[in-house]
């Protein structure tokens, strides 16, 4: 791992929704470590500043490719970056879905808007090693039909239960509406027996893993992505800290029986 | 797959209960499209959902019929016939094809009215039917997704 920017180039860019894009990344020269699923880099765009961004793919080359949406000064330098664009790039920092824990169970994937990218590449994962879990399961939420991204990925993917949900439709929509909450009581899993992986905005997780819990699935077995304000992503700084945890160092990924009583106190 | 109603069921009935609300059920199937029942309309029936997607929609004048929320498989459509004055308060519509099982509202109402533990366990069913869908329903108010930020480290 190191401390300076590797450089990267800008091979693809796809715009997901009216305000994020996917952008796939290759080494100009040596490659960053590999990635796990869940784990994130600091993405710099020159000029600008760098921010923390959950790998939404990762390749066998080096390669990999983030998921941005634009709500600040740097995402709205890394949306506006073209292809043969350069960025930088440290990492991998943090921890992973760790997926490997729920071999042999049900797998229980719960995304609330551009939150299905970090999860997206423990789905491919999953779905690529069939006899190795059993029911994978994916359920998506949105706000609205443009909040969704991977659309038509997410139809193509081999699940046993894939449903997508919105609060708001639009004329077009002929889906669910509903919370994404709404869905777990219709998916195929067995509680006791489950890992259930969730990433969002904290109040879509909040509400996830406390029904998905209320349903029997041991909190330790629900893993959350946390995001926090993260500037060194080597556990220095100290503005990523919760409570006890620095994110950067001792997350993203949590489980819910870590997380729980950190999100539910007040101004922490 | 999907889960199946006899999955979803112990959760809402105990085994007893559910076996004997079930005698009563009538299967039926609607077509997509079709009007399940109408706002405003005297609510006689309910029905489980045992394939299909239900669509609860809202009359607005002057505007499209806004769709307010799904319902799937085994889900219970409607809870109107419990309570006086036994008026839909949403119209609701097949989405896709829709297999369900249909109760008459008069007759298991009678049931509850003849044996208090089965009209009891069927309170507490609708209860918690209503109790998971306000909840639902306040979670949407707050807008669950609208404190995403950058789509950075989650």
């Amino acid at each position: 791992m190191t401390a300076v920017p590797v450089p990267y180039l800008v091979v693809d860019r796809r715009r997901e929704t009216e305000e994020s894009v996917t952008l796939r990344l290759e080494p100009v020269a040596e490659a960053l470590d590999d990635f796990a699923p869940g784990q994130f880099a600091m993405v710099h765009c020159f000029g600008r500043g760098e921010i923390p961004l959950s790998v939404s793919s990762v390749q066998t080359t080096g390669g990999l490719a983030h998921t941005i949406r634009n709500v600040g000064a740097v995402s709205d330098g890394l949306c506006a970056a073209r292809v043969g664009d350069l960025l930088g790039l440290r990492g991998p920092y943090g921890t992973s879905w760790e997926l490997d824990r729920a071999r042999g169970r049900d797998v229980l994937v719960v995304a609330g808007g551009i939150g299905l990218a970090p999860l997206r590449p423990l789905i491919l994962s999953a779905l690529a090693e069939p006899e190795a879990y059993g029911r994978v399961s994916v359920l998506v939420g949105a706000r609205t039909p443009g909040d969704l991204i991977a659309r038509e990925e997410i139809e193509s993917w081999p699940t046993a239960y894939t449903r997508v949900m919105v609060d708001w439709p639009d004329k077009e929509w002929r889906g669910d509406v509903g919370v994404v909450t709404q869905l777990l009581g219709r998916a195929p899993f067995d509680p006791a027996g489950t890992w259930a992986f969730v990433c969002g905005p904290e109040p879509m997780i909040r509400a996830t893993a406390r029904e998905l819990a209320d349903r029997g699935v041991p909190k330790e077995r629900i893993r959350v992505s946390l995001e926090r304000n993260m500037r060194c992503a080597t556990g220095h700084c100290g503005h990523c800290q919760l409570g006890p945890l620095l994110v950067c160092r001792d997350g993203p990924v949590a489980g819910w029986d870590v997380a729980e009583p950190l999100l539910s106190v007040r101004e922490l | 797959m999907t889960p199946s109603i006899t999955l979803r069921m112990p959760h809402a009935l105990p085994p007893e209960h559910r076996e004997r609300l079930l005698r009563v059920a009538r299967e039926v199937g609607f077509r997509q499209g079709a009007r399940l029942f109408e706002e405003g309309g005297h609510a006689d029936r309910f029905w489980i959902v045992r394939d299909g997607t239900v669509a609860l929609d809202m009359h607005v004048p002057g505007h499209p019929t806004p769709v307010i929320e799904t319902l799937g498989e085994g889900d219970l459509v409607g809870w109107s016939w419990l309570f006086e004055p036994y008026v839909w308060q949403l119209g609701a519509r097949a989405q896709t094809p829709v297999r369900a099982y249909e109760f008459d509202a008069v007759a298991v109402r009678l049931m509850c009215d003849d044996d208090a533990e089965f009209g009891r366990e069927i309170g507490r069913w609708v209860g918690r039917v209503l109790s998971h869908r306000l909840n639902a329903a306040r979670a949407r108010l707050v807008d669950l997704y609208g404190t995403s930020t950058s789509g950075g480290v989650r």
